[in-house]
C-alpha cells in the first residue's frame, strides 16, 4: 500500500497548490519530478504483503516492482516534456489527471478481486481520455479523447460483460476463489474471450488497434507517451496476472487463442508501421508490434513468465520513451513531426540524433542494447510450449522491424536538404535522455537486473 | 405461460448487449453512441442481478457491483460528454463521419 500511499499524497499536494495560492509552472513542476523520484526510490524498498480489505488488495513482491517501474516511467515523463509541460495553460490539471489515472494502475497491478480491477481500470483509463483532449485549442486533440473515451467505455462494457458471465458460473468476484471455480466449459470460455477482448482493447492489439494511431497523433505528447508506455504495460502486467494466475487451468484453450492474436498483431503492427510517415503514428504502429512480443511472452506457462514480461515492460519504457522525448523535443521547439524532415538531424543535433538511433536499436532488439536481451527473454519463453514455427514466425517479424527502425537512422545520418537549428535539451530533458541511454546499455549488460527481477516472483 | 425465471433474464441482458454493440458500430451520433455504451453496461447490471437473485443469494457480491457500474458510468458519462461538446465547439457537428481528419 505504500506506493499508493505516495501517489495520493503528490495527487494531494498538487490539488493543494491548485486550490490555493499556486505556485510557479516551473517549481510545481520541479517539485512534481522530485517527489515522483523520491517515491520511486522508496517504493524499491519492498512493500508489507499482507492482504488488505479482505482479499480485495493483494501485493507480492514482483506487484511491488511492477508499480515502481510504472513510477519510474511516471517520472521520466515529467523529465522528458518539460517543454509541452511548461508551456501548457493547464500544467495543474495535466498532472492531477495523470497521477490519478497511475494510481487506478497501482491498484490494478494489485488488485485482488475482480470488482476492484474494474474500479481500478476506470480509474486508470477515464482521466486519460480527458488528458488526451488537453491540447484544447487544437481540432485533432478533441478528435483522439472522443475515440479514447468511447472505445474504452465500449471495452469496459465488454470486459464487465465477461466478468457478469464469470461470476455467474463461479459464484465470486475474488481471484482465488475464481482460480478453483474454472473447469473450463464452454460458457467459461466464452466469458474469457470477452475478457480477452477487452484487455486486447486497451493494450491495442490486433484486431481491437483501430483507435490507437488516431488517439496517438491527436493528443498532447506526454500524454501519447504516458497512454503507449504506462497505460500499456500496467494492461500487460494485470493480463499476464490473470492468464497465469486466475485462468492458468484454462491454458489450453487461451494458448491457441493468444497465439492468433500474436501473429496478427506482429505482421499488422509491422505493415502498418513501414508505410507511416508522421513519427507519432510510426511510434504507435511499432508499440502495437511490440505488444505482440509481450502477448507472446505470455503464452508459455512457466513461472518465469511474469518476470520476462515485466523485464521487457522496463526496457521498452527506457527505449520507447527516449524515442518520444526526442520526437516532442524536436516538434516542440521546430514543429517538425513528420519523418522525412528529420533527415540530417545528425549534423545539427548529434546527441539527439543518437538518443533518437540507440533507443530505435533498442525497440529493434540489436544486440549490445536491452532490447534484445528483453525480447530474447520473452521468445524463450513462448518457445516452452514447443511450437517452434511459431516462435521462428515471431523472429522473422523482428527482421521486418529492423527495415523500418532502421530506415529512420539512415535517415538521421545522411546530409540534411534544409538544416534544422540547433536545439538545445532542458537541464531536465537532458538528464531524462541520458537515464534512459544509460538505462538501455546497462540493463542488457548487467544480467543481475533480470536475476533480481526473477526471483521476485 | 411459465414464471419467468433465470434463463428470461439472462436472455434479457443478452439481447440488450448486443443491442448495444450493434448500436455503437452502426450509429454516427456521438449522443447516440454513448447511449448505445449505457445499453451495454445497463444488461451487464441484469447479468448480475439474475445471477445474484437466482443462484448464488448467500452473498451479495452481484449487487454490489451493480451499484459500482451505475456509478462509474455516470463518470463516464460525465467525461463523454464534456469531451464531446468540447468537439462540438471546435466542428460544429457530433457526427463521427466529420471528426476524421486523421487518417490511417
Amino acid at each position: 500500500m505504500k506506493t499508493e500511499w505516495m501517489v495520493m499524497a503528490i495527487l494531494l499536494a498538487v490539488l493543494l497548490f491548485r486550490l490555493g495560492r499556486g505556485l510557479a509552472q516551473s517549481t510545481l513542476l520541479s517539485l512534481v519530478q522530485l517527489l515522483l523520484l523520491l517515491s520511486t526510490a522508496l517504493s524499491l524498498t519492498g512493500d508489507s504483503t499482507t492482504p488488505l480489505f479482505g482479499g480485495m488488495y493483494l501485493n507480492g513482491p514482483l506487484a511491488a516492482f511492477q508499480k515502481s517501474v510504472l513510477l519510474f516511467a511516471a517520472w521520466m515523463i515529467s523529465l522528458l516534456f518539460s517543454d509541452w509541460q511548461r508551456e501548457s495553460s493547464h500544467l495543474s490539471e495535466y498532472l492531477i489527471l495523470l497521477l490519478s489515472s497511475l494510481l487506478g494502475m497501482c491498484f490494478m497491478v494489485s488488485s485482488g478481486n475482480l470488482l476492484m480491477l474494474y474500479l481500478s481500470l476506470e480509474l486508470a483509463t477515464i482521466p486519460m481520455a480527458a488528458a488526451a483532449n488537453l491540447d484544447l485549442g487544437r481540432k485533432r486533440s478533441s478528435e483522439g479523447a472522443m475515440k479514447l473515451i468511447l472505445s474504452s467505455a465500449f471495452s469496459s462494457g465488454v470486459l464487465l460483460f465477461g466478468i457478469s458471465w464469470v461470476y455467474g458460473t463461479t459464484g465470486s468476484l475474488d481471484f482465488g476463489v475464481i482460480a478453483k471455480g474454472i473447469d473450463g466449459s464452454p460458457l467459461q470460455t466464452l466469458a474469457f474471450m470477452f475478457l480477452f477482448a477487452a484487455f486486447a482493447f486497451k493494450m491495442s492489439a490486433v484486431p481491437f488497434h483501430l483507435w490507437t494511431a488516431d488517439v496517438y497523433q491527436g493528443s498532447p505528447m506526454p500524454v501519447t507517451a504516458y497512454l503507449s508506455v504506462v497505460s500499456k504495460g500496467s494492461m500487460a502486467f494485470v493480463l499476464v496476472n490473470l492468464l497465469h494466475g486466475m485462468f492458468r487451468s484454462m491454458s489450453g484453450a487461451w494458448y491457441h487463442l493468444l497465439m492468433v492474436v500474436v501473429l496478427a498483431t506482429l505482421v499488422v503492427g509491422n505493415l502498418f508501421a513501414l508505410r507511416q510517415q508522421d513519427i507519432k503514428r510510426f511510434l504507435a504502429f511499432s508499440s502495437i508490434a511490440q505488444v505482440g512480443f509481450i502477448l507472446l511472452g505470455m503464452t508459455g506457462v512457466r513461472p518465469l513468465g511474469p518476470s520476462a514480461v515485466t523485464y521487457f515492460v522496463l526496457i521498452y519504457i527506457l527505449s520507447n520513451l527516449a524515442a518520444f522525448g526526442v520526437a516532442a523535443l524536436v516538434s516542440a521547439r521546430t514543429g517538425i513531426e513528420d519523418i522525412p524532415s528529420y533527415k540530417g538531424l545528425a549534423k545539427s543535433n548529434p546527441f539527439l540524433a543518437w538518443m533518437m538511433a540507440l533507443s530505435l536499436f533498442s525497440l529493434a532488439g540489436i544486440p549490445p542494447t536491452a532490447g534484445f536481451f528483453a525480447k530474447m527473454f520473452l521468445i524463450v519463453e513462448g518457445a516452452w510450449q514447443g511450437d517452434y514455427w511459431f516462435v521462428v514466425a515471431a523472429a522473422i517479424n523482428i527482421a521486418v522491424s529492423l527495415y523500418y527502425y532502421m530506415r529512420i537512422v539512415r535517415l538521421l545520418f545522411s546530409e540534411p536538404e534544409k538544416s534544422i537549428p540547433t536545439l538545445v535539451p532542458a537541464p531536465s530533458e537532458r538528464l531524462g535522455l541520458l537515464v534512459c541511454a544509460v538505462g538501455m546499455v546497462l540493463a542488457g549488460l548487467l544480467s543481475w537486473i533480470y536475476d533480481h527481477i526473477s526471483t521476485l516472483n | 405461460m411459465t414464471e419467468p425465471g433465470l434463463p428470461h433474464l439472462l436472455f434479457i441482458g443478452a439481447a440488450l448487449f448486443f443491442i448495444g454493440v450493434f448500436g455503437f458500430l452502426t450509429r454516427r451520433n456521438l449522443i447516440t453512441m454513448l447511449m448505445s455504451v449505457e445499453l451495454v453496461l445497463n444488461s451487464v447490471c441484469i447479468n448480475f442481478v439474475a445471477f445474484n437473485r437466482y443462484l448464488w443469494q448467500e452473498r451479495l457480491d452481484g449487487v454490489f457491483i451493480t451499484i459500482f457500474i451505475i456509478a462509474i458510468a455516470a463518470a463516464e458519462a460525465a467525461v463523454a460528454i464534456a469531451i464531446i461538446i468540447h468537439l462540438y465547439r471546435s466542428h460544429r457537428t457530433i457526427d463521427v463521419g466529420a471528426a476524421e481528419d486523421m487518417k490511417h
